[in-house]
């Protein structure tokens, strides 16, 4: 394996800078590319723009807008994907059932905050809702059938009809949108001029104070998680399932409760985005499908099993939707699919995938 | 996946002088498809144009397209779910190249360019997806090509400029060949079944074949097939070619059958019904896309005035689908043909038991 070294390196710790620094020393190009790239979006979001430029790409407003809004939608995004990649890694189970997951959690949520008034309960009472229906599909249905994979994702796409009809049920075909509690409310002003007036006054961006709490609420949870995973004794039985369960087990580790809590985990968490796109957009029938597919799409962009890639992913599939949304209204899901295709044809694996 | 295949069964007469001694021997073992056959070609005898089209029609519509993705899941191993999506592409690509209630779209070129040119196209496009997704192995498919169908189905949703967005296209004409309106119930109905009983027929005979045949190895063993000289890769995108070209005439007569073409044709939904459709008939032998077909088309046209008439919800529809797939996967993972085999295994004493 040529990349044996690296791996050590990782695992025993090497600072990142000099990760870093190796990594521009053997790909100088990309580096270069990639540096330019920062530096020219860096100008593009702090500078006023000249009129040449507003000319050719419409309104500073709507770059910026979009560029916020992407990279918000990326932390709601990487809030599912999470999950998904986390089981996927670790089981080799598709769950196609995550995006009913979500939504379940997204009309829990809502319940709770029309019944009790509170936000942030909310957020509890989705996650242990969702955690014990993630539980109780492993415990119940997925123990009895390891190793056979596609029987398993059969079985999670039969769940997620199941689902999906069994909420239109309850919950009916009305799009729900969950309240933003006050003191999150209203926007929140941020030094990023978007244009200036004819008087010479700059103008400066309001953005809504709930996206930007919940992206870096979305930012502490991976940070969290990075951490739980790489530096708690339960991150290392994770991830040394995530390179080999059979070994794992036989060490005397108990495989089927590290099972059981990554399930619940991930979709305790699918729960809880499901709030957080009740609050961002709304909550309503054919969610599900859709941040199936987003989950999908950042998984598959970002590498299988890995949750830096599920973060990059997320922010990649989160920023072309909303670029493509406001350059290319017509073929703007073409842009995320050229993106999928293009990673596809260079790097099967994904961006941080393992090859 | 190690999906058996009854391999008693000599392959269908295809030579050519011995062809009549063949037919009557062939015709003779199996008693069951000779009469199912008949069957079929005299129903519109008895049946009313709406078992004709709506029914049968319509099942062996979706018979042949779940038939591509048996194609592939039980002889190459590789679950697609983006064969709906190829189908979809030819039923667009006939309304938009043909003829449609849409003038400023559709661009009215005769049935015999429209056609071969949205099938092309189709089978271009499901190449491509095969292309994609050939790479990565096993369960990563099923995710590939998930994304593909939904990004698909995005497409026609958010576009207007060619996919009419929401709305889709209606009113799509059937070409006139020798003074015949191909529209016509009776006519389509025969239209649909010589298209299904070709394509079932291409595919016993392929998976007979010794393309088929390397096929069947990639999907047990690729590694050793990789090592005896066959290039997998190329063997798993061929699949998807052929495959497509199933798909596409299904999608291209879906099109004519149902009158309209809009992005539910293609949606999640749709493909998920596919699989569906293709487990639930059992992916271990072609015949299992028609009997998870018909099963299908029976339960979506009945099950509302059943559901009511034992005092359920006649909306519950999905859920009784789901369920019913569950328990297929769960207890019988080669579905209807699964149970069968075993069952006339028991009635024979174990002649056919393994």
């Amino acid at each position: 394996m040529a990349t044996a070294v690296d791996k050590d390196g990782e695992v025993r710790g090497v600072r990142r800078g000099d990760a870093l620094a190796s990594w521009i020393g053997r790909r100088p190009v990309a580096a270069f590319i990639i540096a330019a790239a920062i530096l020219v979006v860096v100008w593009l979001v702090l500078a006023p723009w000249p009129a040449e430029l507003e000319e050719l790409f419409g309104r500073k407003r709507l770059f910026i807008n979009a560029l916020f809004n992407g990279i918000t939608l990326g932390g709601l995004y990487f809030l599912v994907a999470s999950g998904f990649t986390l089981i996927f890694g670790l089981m080799r189970n598709v769950n196609l059932a995550h995006g009913s997951l979500y939504l379940f959690g997204g009309y829990i949520g809502y319940d709770t905050a029309e019944w009790t008034g509170s936000w942030l309960l909310s957020y509890v009472v989705a996650f242990v809702c969702c955690a014990i229906i993630g539980a109780a599909m492993q415990v119940l249905i997925f123990r009895r059938m390891e190793g056979q994979d596609l029987r398993q994702t059969l079985v999670t796409l039969g769940l997620s009809v199941v689902f999906s009809d069994l909420m239109v049920w309850v919950w009916g075909g009305n799009a729900f949108q969950i309240t933003t509690p006050d003191y999150l409310a209203g926007p929140v002003p941020t030094p990023i001029v978007v244009a200036v007036k004819s008087s010479g006054e700059a103008v400066f961006l309001q953005y809504p104070r709930v996206r930007l709490v919940i992206f870096v609420a979305a930012v502490l949870i991976g940070i969290g998680m990075w951490l739980a995973l790489n530096r708690t004794r339960i991150g290392v039985m994770i991830r040394a399932g995530v390179d080999d369960r059979d070994m794992l087990s036989i060490l005397g580790y108990r495989v089927q409760l590290v099972f059981v809590l990554v399930f619940a985990f991930g979709a305790g968490l699918a729960g809880m985005a499901g709030i957080v796109g009740g609050t961002f957009q709304s909550i309503s029938l054919g969610e599900d499908s859709h941040f199936l597919l987003a989950s999908l799409q950042v998984v598959i962009v970002g590498g299988m099993g890995s949750i830096p890639g599920a973060a990059l992913g997320a922010l990649i599939i989160g920023l072309s939707e909303q670029f493509g949304l406001v350059y290319f209204q017509n073929y703007a899901t073409v842009l995320t699919f050229l993106i999928m295709v293009l990673v596809l044809a260079l790097r099967p694996q994904g961006l941080l995938g393992k090859g | 996946m190690a999906l058996s295949q009854a391999t008693d069964q000599p392959p269908v007469g295809i030579g050519g002088a011995r062809q009549g001694t063949a037919l009557t021997r062939w015709a003779s073992r199996h008693p069951a498809i000779l009469l199912l056959g008949l069957l079929l070609v005299f129903l519109p005898a008895v049946a009313s144009d709406f078992v004709l089209d709506q029914i049968v029609g319509w099942a062996l519509i979706l018979g042949m397209i779940a038939l591509s993705l048996m194609f592939l899941a039980g002889y190459g191993g590789m679950v697609s779910l983006a064969q709906m999506t190829v189908a979809g592409v030819a039923g667009y690509m006939i309304t938009v190249l043909g003829a449609s209630s849409l003038p400023s779209i559709s661009l009215f070129w005769p049935w015999w360019v429209a056609a071969p040119l949205a099938i092309v196209i189709a089978v271009a496009f499901g190449t491509l997806a095969g292309a994609l997704s050939a790479r990565t192995e096993g369960i990563y498919t099923i995710m590939i090509t998930l994304a593909i169908a939904a990004a698909f189905f995005n497409l026609t949703l958010q576009n207007w400029s060619i996919f009419n967005g929401f709305n889709g296209f209606t009113t799509i004409p059937a070409p006139i060949v020798f003074g015949i309106n191909w529209k016509a119930p009776v006519p389509l109905y025969y239209l649909i079944l010589f298209f299904a009983a070709l394509s079932y027929a291409a595919v016993v005979y392929v998976s007979r074949a010794p393309f088929g045949l390397v096929l069947q190895g990639v999907r047990d063993n690729p590694r050793r097939m990789e090592a005896i000289g066959y290039n997998v890769t190329a063997h798993r995108i061929a699949a998807y070619t052929f495959a497509s070209l199933i798909a596409a005439v299904g999608g291209i007569l879906m099109v004519w059958l149902n009158n309209q073409i809009s992005p539910g044709s293609v949606g999640i939904e749709a493909t998920i019904d596919l699989l569906v459709i293709a487990v639930v008939g059992g992916l271990g032998h072609p015949i299992g896309a028609f009997i998870g077909a018909i099963i299908f088309v029976i339960l979506r046209t009945f099950a509302l005035d059943a559901l009511v008439a034992v005092g359920l919800d006649g909306r519950r529809f999905q859920t009784i689908i789901g369920l019913g797939f569950l328990v297929i996967v769960l207890f019988s993972p080669d579905g209807v043909i699964g149970l069968w085999r075993r069952w006339s295994a028991r009635a024979h004493g174990g002649r056919n038991g393994r």
